[in-house]
């Protein structure tokens, strides 16, 4: 509770937040060094990163944090400077202190133990580059004071001893002290503030009227003070004026100079003397082409613009964009809000519906226009919600970096779509996933060097992250330049492994997908990234519990690409609803190829328990979701069944038989506590208009626990196969 | 006594801090991002002292000073260089570039409180 | 809390399934609601009875009597579900009737006979007596299964 109140607590938040925002900027600026820009820009923008990251950590006492940012930031601005050149090598440290860097942020954030052994490592190399004579710079341990947290003012102590000083002060400002925006004025003033003051004013070097230059200082001041302060905190006073004026301090003598009681008011910087150079009237402009002379307050701004040379604009548009920072309970309560109107809004057209009114009635028309305008509401509520992948992108970077490393291979990370608008929690959850994937592209998928270079490809692989918007659903792609999946092996394992039987024909995509089988492992020697018991499985589950579906492509020699298609929200979703066996239920619109009326002939059966069905002359497995689900037992498969022929983007294809179609419409998705229970082919839930919960179902996972070769051997499983 | 500040940085956390640091003091704090955010600002107010960082995209803080002395409406404006090096040079050239004083980051707020009280009274 | 500066212990919701009466520790209900439809999850173990409705959450509902393996009657109206909370998630139990809220101390508890043949027993922390009847006091933690349970 009192962390809500105390607002260094708040800001040390917002800092981490900001810090998260510099790391960003901090990868992609390395990026683009790496990738061979020359723009200065972009180091000032690294070097930025890690000076504010170290300015933050100061502030908080991060003393761990700062110390790196630090050194790290020294060799940085020699690189800003010119005098150090990076090579690739040096890239590749500079990229591993802005890991290490975002470590030890996380670490400092999450008050968990810095990974210190790591930092001095990197940081012995970091001084390396800086050749001998930059060495080791160690922080002025005053740089880094943690900033007190009371905000109390420091006034003079007024309670200390009663030694007084009689010290007296002469005082000369030169020309330039004007030109700083210090003021005699208020100097004198914090110095009488010390104590008893007698201020007079020495106008002997005044010059007549006629001799006097409007810039010249010709004024001194004799300051008589009666005080408990010391010289050096008198000096502190004259602190930013130091070389600007000739100051003397000299202990309680008597200046033998008449005095005067008080002093005359300073000439106060050269008050408003025109400057000649700044209202002088624009030189003729010969040519004609030159701009008018603008307003005096603009061209100061533009000047100074354009000699930063950011006329572009590229940066600066980024910059000027208006932010406002939300907490995300007030935006998880808005969907939830949101969520609840599109459910009122489905109960009243329901009720408007059984009450019977015309379709051209105004209250039907003005329900239209409320359909309308809920989904743009639900439609802008989820854009609050987007971000783009780019974060989750660089923490992949990493990753390539890291595993590269692990098993020694030169391995190149191309990400494409980097701002890719997607739900946040969405982006949240990717991460474990597609670390997973980058990994095995890393490990399994690339060969090695050598084997590359006996193929006849560059010694480096590469690892390709891409995203994209697709029929509104979000498309990433992790997708490697390696030898392709051996699919020999990969069935010699699955048969070895007791997955599939060993005289199973399988088709090529059939054998990719045995990858995603529980408890199938490519590794035939334990490297150090896998071995973890972490299957490809895992990652399915990850997807699907995201409303997304998996796929691979792979073709020998090339590569393989592994596909995930998302929703772009978890909150809504486009469904079919549907009745089976007394129960309504949802289908993801988006897998519905085509309903079918089943006719006499389309349905054959292949064996007992087991049919197809004829879609234009190919065979689809055909199903009864009601004894699926096991909502009744016996099947309806005869003639004039309504069947839902769906699709999923690996291939895979299946026709359900259900009773009846409800309806076409976008239905908010709750959650289902799977805490003890998670049913399968069940995805979520929603509540309908009438407030009864519908299940929404998972068609992959329907179609997966039919059995997982399908084709030749689909055997109906009269129950799906819970527990996988 | 109801000083009003401008303070320069692109820092949210130390944006923050500065404000954290003032507005109990009886500043009214106005922030900008960067130098031309800054100057932008400026049109629209007459402060009594500008608290300016120096590395910043678009304009640093020396051009930023630069800007600021060169209107008229503030070429006495006292501004005080916010950084975290107490390196000589850097002071240097904020002088040089129009500086009155500096206060190195990070700062303590009754450090700033002070400082800025002593340069705008 | 305390009445007359004599502290109970704790209170109990007791209820009635399949005709027996049973208790949960008051702490760890929510509230109480009628009995609504519920919709069915496939292939789940028969003491789920489904999902309701529970101001736009969805609360899994477990059938008491099936959970105890006591017979399991017919629903009717008179029927509730007690919302319970267990581990940070909400669950509901059905139960016949909702009967008292009665306050006892540690002292009236009894531990019951080690009778570890009898699931019923299993998820029974303890008895007491009160007014000549025996409640079983239900330890919710063993009732409400949770997922690692099932895996281990």
């Amino acid at each position: 509770m009192s962390d809500q109140n105390d607002p260094m607590a708040e800001i040390r938040a917002s800092f981490f937040i900001e810090c998260e925002e510099l790391l960003e900027a901090l990868q992609d600026g390395l990026q683009e060094l790496d990738d061979g820009s020359e723009d200065p820009e972009t180091i000032n923008v690294v070097f930025r990163a890690v000076h504010s990251i170290k300015g933050g950590a100061g502030a908080f006492g991060l003393e761990t944090l700062v110390r790196f940012a630090h050194r790290y930031e020294t060799v940085l601005d020699e690189v800003r400077n010119g005098s150090l050149h990076p090579d690739s090598e040096a890239m590749k440290l500079f990229f591993l202190a802005a890991d290490q860097l975002s470590d030890l942020v996380r670490a400092s954030r999450d008050d968990t133990p810095l990974p210190e052994e790591t930092s001095e490592e990197l940081l012995g190399r970091l001084d390396a580059l800086l050749g001998d004579e930059g060495g080791s710079e160690e922080v002025e341990p005053a740089d880094f004071t943690p900033m007190g947290l009371s905000l109390s003012l420091d006034l003079p102590d007024l309670d200390a001893g009663p030694a007084l000083n009689r010290i007296t002060v002469r005082f000369k400002p030169e020309q330039e002290l004007f030109a700083t925006g210090n003021e005699p004025q208020m100097l004198l003033r914090n110095l009488a503030a010390l104590g008893e003051a007698k201020i007079r004013c020495d106008m002997s070097d005044l010059p007549l009227l006629p001799d006097l230059a409007p810039e010249t200082p010709y004024l001194q001041w004799i300051v008589e003070l009666e005080t408990e302060a010391s010289e050096p905190e008198i000096r502190d006073i004259f602190e930013f004026v130091d070389g600007l004026c000739e100051i003397e301090i000299s202990g309680g003598e008597e200046d033998s100079a008449p005095l005067a009681e008080s002093a005359p008011p300073p000439p106060a910087p050269p008050p408003e003397v025109p400057k000649p150079a700044a209202v002088s009237p624009p030189v003729a402009a010969p040519t004609g082409s030159a701009p008018v002379a603008s307003p005096p307050a603009a061209p100061a701004a533009a000047a100074v613009a354009d000699k930063d040379g950011e006329g572009d604009g590229r940066k600066g548009a980024t910059a000027a964009k208006s932010v406002v920072r939300v907490d995300l309970e007030r935006i998880e309560r808005l969907v939830n809000l949101v969520g609840e109107l599109v459910i009122n809004q489905a109960m009243l057209s329901q009720s408007l519906d059984e009450a019977g009114l015309s379709p051209h009635s105004d209250a039907m028309n003005g329900l239209e226009e409320f359909q309308r305008l809920t989904r743009d509401i639900q439609d802008s509520v989820m854009m609050i919600r987007a971000q783009p992948v780019k974060s989750l992108f660089q923490r992949m970077s990493r990753i390539v970096r890291e595993s590269s490393a692990a098993v020694e291979k030169d391995v190149r990370l191309v990400t494409e779509g980097e701002a890719t608008e997607v739900d946040k929690t969405v982006i949240e959850r990717l991460s474990d996933p597609l670390t997973h994937m980058i990994r095995n592209a890393v490990d399994h998928g690339l060969e090695t060097a050598e084997k590359r270079l006996a193929a006849g490809k560059s010694k480096a692989g590469t690892v390709t992250l891409t995203a994209a918007h697709r029929s509104g659903r979000v498309i990433i792609e992790v997708a490697d330049d390696g030898a392709g999946i051996n699919r020999p092996r990969v069935q010699e394992i699955a048969v070895n492994k007791g997955l599939i039987s060993p005289d199973v024909q399988l088709s090529d995509s059939e054998i990719d997908n045995l990858l995603f089988l529980p408890g199938f492992s490519t590794a035939s020697k334990v490297s150090n990234l896998s071995g973890r018991g972490v299957g490809m499985d895992v990652v399915k589950t990850a997807i699907q519990s995201l409303g997304g579906r998996i796929s691979i492509n792979s073709e020998p020699g090339k590569g393989t690409t592994f596909s995930i298609s998302l929703p772009l929200t978890l909150a809504v979703l486009d469904g079919m609803v549907v009745n089976v066996a007394g129960e309504t239920l949802v289908l993801p619109l988006n897998v519905v190829v085509e309903t079918l009326s089943l006719g006499p002939d389309d349905v054959q059966m292949l064996r007992p328990g087991a049919y197809v069905v004829r879609v234009r002359g190919g065979f689809v497995p055909l199903y009864d979701l009601g004894v699926m689900l096991g909502y009744r037992s016996s099947r309806k498969t005869g003639e004039g069944s309504i069947v839902l022929l769906i699709s999923l983007e690996d291939g895979s294809r299946a026709a359900l038989v259900i009773d009846g179609i409800q309806d076409q419409r976008q239905v908010v998705i709750k959650g289902l506590d799977d805490s003890f229970y998670r049913a399968p082919g069940i995805a979520a839930a929603t509540i309908l208009g009438d407030g009864q919960i519908a299940l929404i179902l998972d068609p992959a996972d329907i179609i997966a626990g039919m059995g997982h070769i399908r084709g030749s051997d689909f055997m109906f499983s009269e129950r799906m196969t819970a527990n996988e | 006594m109801g000083l009003t500040v401008l303070a320069v940085d692109d820092s949210r956390t130390m944006r923050d801090m500065i404000r954290m640091a003032l507005a109990p003091a009886g500043f009214t704090v106005h922030l900008a991002e960067d130098g031309v955010h800054g100057i932008e600002v400026l049109e629209g107010i007459s402060p009594d002292a500008i608290i300016t960082d120096i590395n910043m995209p678009r304009m640093d803080g020396f051009g930023f000073i630069d800007a600021v002395r060169d209107q008229d409406a503030h070429r006495a404006t006292p501004i005080l260089v916010l950084t975290t090096e107490s390196a000589p040079e850097l002071k240097m050239r904020a002088r040089n570039a129009g500086a009155t004083g500096w206060i190195v980051k990070p700062f303590d707020p009754a450090k700033l409180v002070k400082a800025l009280h002593m340069v705008a009274g | 809390m305390s009445e007359h500066g004599q502290t109970s212990d704790l209170e109990l919701l007791t209820f009635r399934v399949a005709d027996q009466e049973y208790s949960l520790d008051i702490m760890s209900v929510r509230e109480i609601r009628g009995w609504t439809r519920t919709t069915p999850m496939p292939h789940a173990p028969d003491y789920m009875r489904g999902v309701i409705n529970l101001r736009g959450t969805v609360l899994p509902v477990m059938d008491l009597a099936r959970r105890l393996n006591l017979p399991s009657q017919e629903t009717n109206d008179r029927n509730v579900i007690i919302v319970v909370k267990m581990n940070g998630t909400l669950t509901g139990l059905l139960v016949d009737a909702v009967s008292d809220i009665v306050a006892i101390t540690e002292d009236d508890l009894q531990i019951p006979p080690d009778i570890s043949s009898d699931p019923q027993l299993s998820v029974v922390r303890a008895l007491t007596v009160i007014d000549d009847r025996m409640i079983r006091v239900l330890d919710l933690a063993a009732v409400v299964p949770s997922r690692s349970d099932e895996a281990a």
